[in-house]
């Protein structure tokens, strides 16, 4: 167990550092700099500039000092707006990302629980072909236009709910039903699907022939052994999550790290987009590393000392 | 391959097909929108950034069937322009992903060991980012155009399948075909490319169809965040997603003016997926029973 955890961790350990790489290389790449406006510069103040940041340094010594501030958890300074560092604008950002995808993420696995067991437990009836139909439409329908239909029909036609505000809990509701739609109907479908696979093996005869209720043996044995490949997914999911928020933040004006990734992109604030990036991987690589564990403790015929995958 | 399936094959694709009105919905569909993009200039009176001041913001009529915008440039001429950019980007980026990840996944399987486990780290890190943040990142450096985009993307596909090339490669090294092949004295270019790929090119190509409205999916996203394609002088049209970003600022009172490109997109996605949903079934009927329900 120690000796997977510490390889699960270097490994990840590995992926950030080869992202961060990656990152700045790609962003030192980039033509013109953030500093090109339409009105030239004087070349002493853009001197000062290169100073403060530390531009007029060689590459390599850029690339050190960048990875030795990642390592003591520094993200830089914000080339836009000078007074904040990186860090601060991700504290202040992150929860905001979070509580959003937390809701996305919570009402997209409440939703497959529901439909997928729904479904799974009368497959071709035509409640199932019904949603089998839905789901594809779900999967298909970018969260963009999503975001957009629910908030012209919800809050401009019927005004029943806020768009483009941020602060109430009524606030919450059209961004995580968009962000969270895709996941559930994607999650729903797995279900239904290894649901139907598992109704069909030796192990359900067993129960149902120890007299078990028809309930119980869906929600006990069944079900239980559903859940392993949707646990699986949910590494990808949280990228889907995260890649969603991009929209939704902007759709909904939600003041979240996502919308600031965006602004950051169209202002060329290599620091922020640099930090940003490195912070999503970081979810990305933890998520990642949570699936792996709980999935070792939920099926215990994976041996986890064998080593990842 | 055994005898039903080869059966199956034999009869060819039209009893399937007509089997399936989805599927055949779905290929016309994707068809229509090809020809209607490519003869663009000769279905449509109006030309793409053709303004027309007194018409400016007009519902859907019979001069408009898809209105106006904020402009007076006519939508379904811009939808129709709109198809030559999604369609180019969705079907290029495959293709790119699929020339370059194959042969770097079938390479990275065959030989294996040291350089196996190498090529893969290098696949990891693109693994670690998601998608669009990586997207983004990309085009930045090839710029926000339509051969930018395309790169960009091609970039960002490519490991989808060097995962599935390589995973393929290491169960088919294991085939006796292989092994018949080595024996009488074929070489690793050969066996590789007469022997190994036409045997998996199945998920291969199943892959392919996905991979078409995953990029048309990105690279609208993109535009509609504003940091997709922006070469407004090229002779290319406008992305659809751009065009829904133009109609979303207008959306309280001109829903029509997002409404249709918004539409084309949701409709092209949905026939490619459905495509690939049908392909899938077809090359591996396992994979049908799981998710048609008809369980063993």
């Amino acid at each position: 167990m120690h000796r997977f955890l510490a390889g699960r961790l270097a490994q990840a350990l590995g992926v950030l550092w080869l992202v961060a790489t990656l990152t700045f290389v790609l962003l030192r790449l980039v033509p013109g700099g953030p500093f090109d406006r339409e009105r030239r510069l004087p070349p002493e103040v853009l001197a000062n500039i290169a100073a403060k940041y530390r531009l007029d340094e060689p590459l390599p010594a850029q690339y050190l000092r960048y990875l030795s501030g990642l390592v003591r958890g520094d993200l830089g300074l914000s080339y836009r707006y000078v007074d904040r560092t990186v860090n601060a604008i991700v504290a202040e950002t992150l929860p905001v990302s979070a509580l959003l995808g937390g809701c996305a993420f919570l009402l997209a696995l409440a939703v497959a629980l529901l439909v997928g067991l729904f479904a799974g437990a009368r497959p071709d009836t035509w409640a199932d072909r019904l949603f089998l139909f839905v789901a594809t439409l779900g999967i298909s329908l970018p969260n963009f236009i999503l975001g957009a239909l629910l908030a012209w029909l919800f809050s401009l036609r019927l005004g029943w709910l806020p768009s483009g505000s941020w602060g109430a809990p009524a606030d919450l509701v059209l961004p995580a039903i968009t962000l969270g739609a895709a996941p559930a109907a994607y999650l729903s479908h797995l279900l239904r699907a290894t649901l139907i696979e598992n109704l069909g093996a030796d192990f359900i005869r067993t129960a149902r022939a120890k007299g078990l209720s028809e309930g119980a043996v869906l929600l006990k044995h069944a079900l239980r052994n559903s859940l392993i490949p949707v646990l699986t997914v949910c590494g990808p999911l949280a990228a889907a999550l995260v890649t969603g928020s991009f929209v939704v933040e902007y759709v909904f004006a939600v003041p979240g790290m996502g919308r600031f990734y965006i602004s950051a992109v169209t202002d060329r604030d290599y620091p922020v987009i640099m930090g940003v990036t490195i912070v999503y991987t970081a979810l990305l690589v933890l998520a990642n590393l949570v699936v792996d564990l709980v999935y070792a403790v939920v099926d215990p015929r994976i041996k986890i000392a064998d080593g990842p995958r | 391959m055994d005898h039903a399936r080869r059966e199956k094959r034999q009869r060819g694709i039209w009893p399937e097909l007509r089997a399936r009105p989805l599927t055949l919905a779905s290929g016309v569909f994707i068809f229509a929108v090809a020809a209607a993009g490519f003869l663009a200039p000769v279905i449509s009176p109006y030309s793409a950034g053709g303004l027309e001041e007194a018409q400016i913001l007009r519902a859907p009529s019979w001069a408009h069937w898809m209105g106006t915008d904020a402009l007076g440039r006519d939508v379904f001429t811009r939808v129709l322009y709109g198809a030559r950019v999604s369609l180019t980007v969705g079907i290029g980026t495959a293709l790119i992903g699929l020339l370059v990840g194959t042969s770097y996944g079938l390479v990275s399987g065959y030989f294996g060991r040291a350089l196996d486990s190498a090529m893969m780290r290098f696949v990891d890190v693109f693994y670690g980012l998601p998608d669009l943040v990586l997207f983004i990142l990309l085009s930045l450096v090839f710029g926000r155009t339509v051969g930018g985009v395309l790169v960009a993307l091609g970039l960002v596909t490519w490991v989808r399948f060097a995962r599935v090339a390589r995973g393929q490669v290491l169960q088919a090294k294991q085939m006796a075909y292989v092994e018949g092949a080595r024996a009488a004295g074929a070489g690793s270019m050969r066996i590789l490319l007469r022997h190994i790929l036409p045997n998996i090119f199945a998920p291969i190509g199943v892959t392919l169809t996905f991979s078409i409205p995953a990029a048309i999916l990105m690279e609208s996203t993109l535009s509609f965040i504003g940091l997709g394609i922006n070469d407004p002088y090229s002779a290319w049209g406008v992305s659809w997603g751009t065009l829904t970003q133009d109609g979303w600022r207008a959306m309280r009172s001109y829903p029509h003016v997002m409404l249709f490109p918004a539409a084309a997109i949701f409709l092209t996605i949905l026939a490619f997926n459905s495509l690939g949903n049908s392909l899938r079934d077809w090359l591996d009927p396992k994979t049908a029973n799981r998710f048609r329900g008809k369980a063993g």
